[in-house]
């Protein structure tokens, strides 16, 4: 049994369909990428996953429990925490402050709370900022502050909606190496990510969206080499002459 | 951080033992004026303090807390009157009533977004205004009156001194600072200011945005009814314009915006210099005609929503934080 | 059943009355995102200013509401340049509680320089007449006053929807950004529309002495009736401010015939929580 799986998830808005019966598992300790191009409704399966949207039809257990109409705060108490595309810091407190109100998840003593923001104020290397207001944050350390939040109320599944991209490739690797780091704790990623690179290197398992459809599901080498996924993300034309290219490498 | 929790704390502490001793310093609060001056700014105080744990700290702005309020004075005021009973388990219920009919006005008025939620609960005062002034059981337009009593803090009612009120309005002012004091540095305080900031953000982390706003009323109303009880108290008598109108309820916001909105100080900082404006300027400007207060009071909320939304906290950070640097540039 | 007709009569005058309030306060709330909490004293300034005007000159309300439009526009005007544009962009309540103390301001000041006396202005062209349809007793200044409340939302409608200047309002109100990338002064349209509201109020508060007494405390329910009729006619929707408006002075007039006087304004705000409650974007709203 999977830590969280998805049976045939089907999203409707009105006559638009983001997803249309997407199925896959996550695997307890795995770190599984879920990618695909723009529009192809990863946020919305997330917001499905996380309880922020009731999926129009279709199943969501997490640890064998059906998760399917529970409400985001639910989800999060049971350990399935998300973060935010588009970072919301809680502006007018301070970064330990926003890492407090994860951290307060597990218990209301006050000074566990403080014990366990410190701790993951310093896993996203953020001690330095932790008296400062959250509003006034570059955007990268706004980023690590969404992933210690969300890591301070001892997720058992984390899931991060596009926690690299607008960063630089030093930031990148910086989130990369958090990422790897949670792995070793045993926690569970779940993570959308745009950028394929980066998540090529720590992922175990990796499924592709398009137009709201699976399209593919596997190990990240297989993945990359699918023809579909290479058509969804660079188009039928350039797929084709990569292919062609490809055959004629003398090193394969 | 430690270090800058525990000299609150002090400031705190100093600050309640001032104003315990405060009537022991011979004259100091020998006329009566001043003492029911020092009254009126415990009792808005904590009045403001009260909306503060929901307009302030969790974002939720209310204009209906007169309701609360008014249902606080009416539950003394009914018991002393109506029943005639000491004033205290009269204040309770009506404390309890008036959290009882937060939640349930609250809960659809919660779905409500911005202005609409505000009209809703202008609505509100309105309402309950208008049904109190026909509600014969409580008094109806002509309110209820107290007749005499013995003295004393069983029946919280005292005529030749008002040190006995001072003292009374000093517990609810430590009761309800009290509160909010514990709430800002318990996990209740973080959600509430969680909520305010992002209720999105919120859920994500596992709060219930919806159960935190409906503590936050209810406690709320609470303590905002256990001032209105106060109010019955003080002023012997209650009746719907005095208690529940629009403009008691824009006291509530209005000291609290003037202090600085969800700081602990600013409830009492916005009465500390509201309540002896008015005060005095009714008492040795009345020679110029009615209004003077309420003048001065409208201007002031003027300049400082527009130039210090942050309140007169807001302007003693920034004195802080220019000390500060130069301090820092001095060395 | 004649009684009935006569209530439902006043009620839809009284209606159009709070309907020409709720315009400009519609127009405002619907450009800029903001409540006036003032306009009840915007109101109120346009009755003074015509009482005394009608007191001390003998000028009949007729005129003076012409005076009242142009006054209270600059003092809304005013209102924007001074107090309003500085809240733009700041908490949505700011704007809320700084025309709270505008409006304690105005009404004290009123109240300093006026007393709180009743003030009715005596001998006007309007003043007391009566026309009598078949039993129904048609009260002239209220008929005036709706006459005028028609015109003037018509003339409003028709400038926000049929000219130039209306489509730039509009834009404004949708998307201010981008109403300034197009070349529009929204900061003039603001200003503009914080005038027009004030107007409106002004030329109907300008008529108004012939038979509603002048007193400090008289623009207070105007503000709280004309919120609750924007709000449920959906915010920016003048023809919605106007059925909103209708519907609650005659919810009004009967709750107060047909129950007791003072269930008039818990009809109606009981009528409002029903109505958001239902419906949380108004009647009309989307």
């Amino acid at each position: 049994m999977a830590l969280l799986e998805v049976h045939n998830v089907t999203m409707k808005f009105g006559s638009l369909v983001a997803n249309d019966d997407v199925s896959f598992g996550v695997e307890k300790g795995s770190v599984v990428g879920l990618i695909g191009p723009n529009g192809a409704g990863k946020t919305t399966l997330f917001n499905c996953i996380s309880g922020f949207y009731r999926p129009t039809s279709g199943k969501l257990l997490f640890k064998g429990q059906d998760v399917t109409n529970l409400p985001a705060y639910e989800m999060a108490r049971l350990g399935a925490v998300r973060t935010f595309q588009v970072v919301h810091p809680l502006k007018e407190m301070t970064v330990l402050d926003n890492v407090l109100v994860g951290a307060f998840l597990r218990g209301a003593d006050t000074d566990k709370a403080h014990e366990i923001a410190r701790d993951c104020i310093a896993l996203c290397h953020l001690e330095d900022m932790s008296g400062r207001m959250a509003g006034g944050l570059p955007i990268g350390y706004k980023k690590r502050l969404e992933m210690a939040r969300a890591l301070a109320t001892g997720p058992e599944l984390l899931m991060l909606d596009e926690a690299m991209a607008g960063l630089t490739s030093t930031e990148i690797k910086a989130a990369v190496e958090i990422i790897k780091g949670l792995q070793k704790r045993g926690i569970t990623l779940l993570v959308v990510e745009h950028i394929m690179e980066a998540i090529m290197s720590v992922a175990d398992k990796i499924v592709v969206l398009d137009g709201g459809i699976k399209i593919a599901e596997g190990p990240p080498q297989e993945v990359v080499n699918d023809e579909r996924v290479i058509t969804a993300y660079l188009g039928a034309k350039f797929s084709q002459r990569l292919k062609a290219a490809q055959g004629g490498d003398p090193r394969e | 951080m430690k270090n800058r929790k525990r000299s609150v704390d002090f400031l705190w502490l100093g600050l309640l033992a001032f104003l315990a001793l405060l009537p022991l310093i011979p004259g100091l609060l020998r006329s009566s004026f001043t003492q029911h001056v020092a009254i009126q700014i415990l009792l808005y105080a904590s009045m403001a303090q009260a909306w503060n744990i929901l307009g302030g700290y969790c974002g939720q702005v209310s204009f209906g807390h007169s309701v609360f309020f008014g249902i606080g004075a009416y539950g003394a005021g009914m018991a002393v009157v109506k029943y005639g009973m000491i004033p205290w388990p009269g204040a309770f219920i009506g404390a309890v009533l008036a959290a009882a009919v937060a939640v349930v006005i609250s809960y659809p008025c919660f779905k409500l977004k911005g202005h609409y939620f505000a009209i809703a609960t202008f609505a509100i005062v309105e309402i309950f205004n208008r049904l109190f002034m026909v509600w014969y059981w409580v008094g109806g337009a002509l309110g209820l009156d107290y007749s005499f009593t013995d003295q004393g803090w069983t029946h919280f009612v005292w005529y030749e001194s008002k040190r006995g009120y001072y003292f009374g309005v000093l517990l609810l002012f430590l009761l309800v600072f009290g509160v909010v004091r514990w709430i800002e540095r318990n996990r209740l305080g973080f959600y509430l200011r969680a909520v305010r900031e992002g209720q999105e953000t919120a859920e994500s982390l596992g709060v219930n945005s919806a159960k935190v706003k409906l503590m936050a009323m209810a406690l709320s109303a609470f303590l905002a009814a256990l001032c209105g009880a106060f109010f019955a108290q003080y002023n012997y008598r209650v009746d719907p314009p005095m208690v529940m109108s629009l403009d008691m309820s824009m006291k509530f916001v209005l000291i609290t915006i003037l202090g600085g909105l969800g700081t602990f100080y600013g409830p009492l900082l916005g009465a500390a210099l509201l309540i002896p404006l008015q005060e005095y300027s009714r008492a040795f400007l009345g020679g110029i005609g009615g209004g003077v207060d309420l003048i001065i009071f409208g201007l002031l909320i003027i300049i400082v929503v527009v130039y210090q939304p942050r309140g007169i906290m807001g302007i003693i950070d920034g004195i802080r934080v220019k000390a500060k640097r130069s301090k820092e540039g001095g060395e | 059943m004649g009684t009935f007709f006569q209530v439902a009569l006043d009620g839809l005058f009284n209606g159009l009355l709070y309907a020409v309030v709720a315009a400009g306060l519609s127009l405002i709330w619907g450009v800029m995102d903001v409540i006036n909490f003032a306009h009840g004293e915007f109101l109120m300034i346009a009755m003074y200013l015509s009482y005394w005007l009608g007191f001390i000159w003998k000028i009949d309300p007729l005129l003076s509401s012409l005076a009242g439009g142009l006054f209270v526009f600059l003092v809304g005007a005013l209102t924007y340049k001074l107090i309003i544009s500085h809240t733009i962009g700041k908490s949505a309540m700011s704007a809320l509680l700084a025309t709270f103390g505008l409006s304690m301001l105005l009404k004290n000041v009123c109240l300093n320089r006026f007393s709180p006396n009743f003030r009715l202005l005596q001998g006007t062209f309007l003043g007391g007449k009566t026309y009598n349809f078949g039993g129904l007793i048609v009260p002239v200044p209220q008929l005036a006053i709706g006459l005028v409340a028609l015109l003037l939302l018509t003339l409003l409608y028709a400038l926000v929807k049929r000219t130039r200047l209306g489509w730039a309002i509009q834009a404004t109100a949708m998307d201010k950004e981008a109403a300034e990338l197009m070349g529009i002064n929204t900061e003039k349209i603001y200003l503009l529309v914080f005038g027009l509201g004030g107007a409106c109020v002004g030329i109907a508060g300008g008529l108004l002495p012939s038979y509603l007494a002048v007193h400090p405390e008289v623009g207070g329910l105007f503000s709280l009736i004309a919120f609750v009729c924007v709000a449920m006619g959906g915010f920016g929707s003048i023809p919605g401010a106007l059925l909103a408006s209708l519907l609650i002075g005659l919810v009004e007039a009967f709750a107060g015939f047909y129950i007791a006087p003072v269930f008039k304004y818990v009809a109606v705000f009981g009528l409002y929580l029903v109505v958001v409650m239902v419906r949380p974007r108004g009647l009309f709203g989307w």
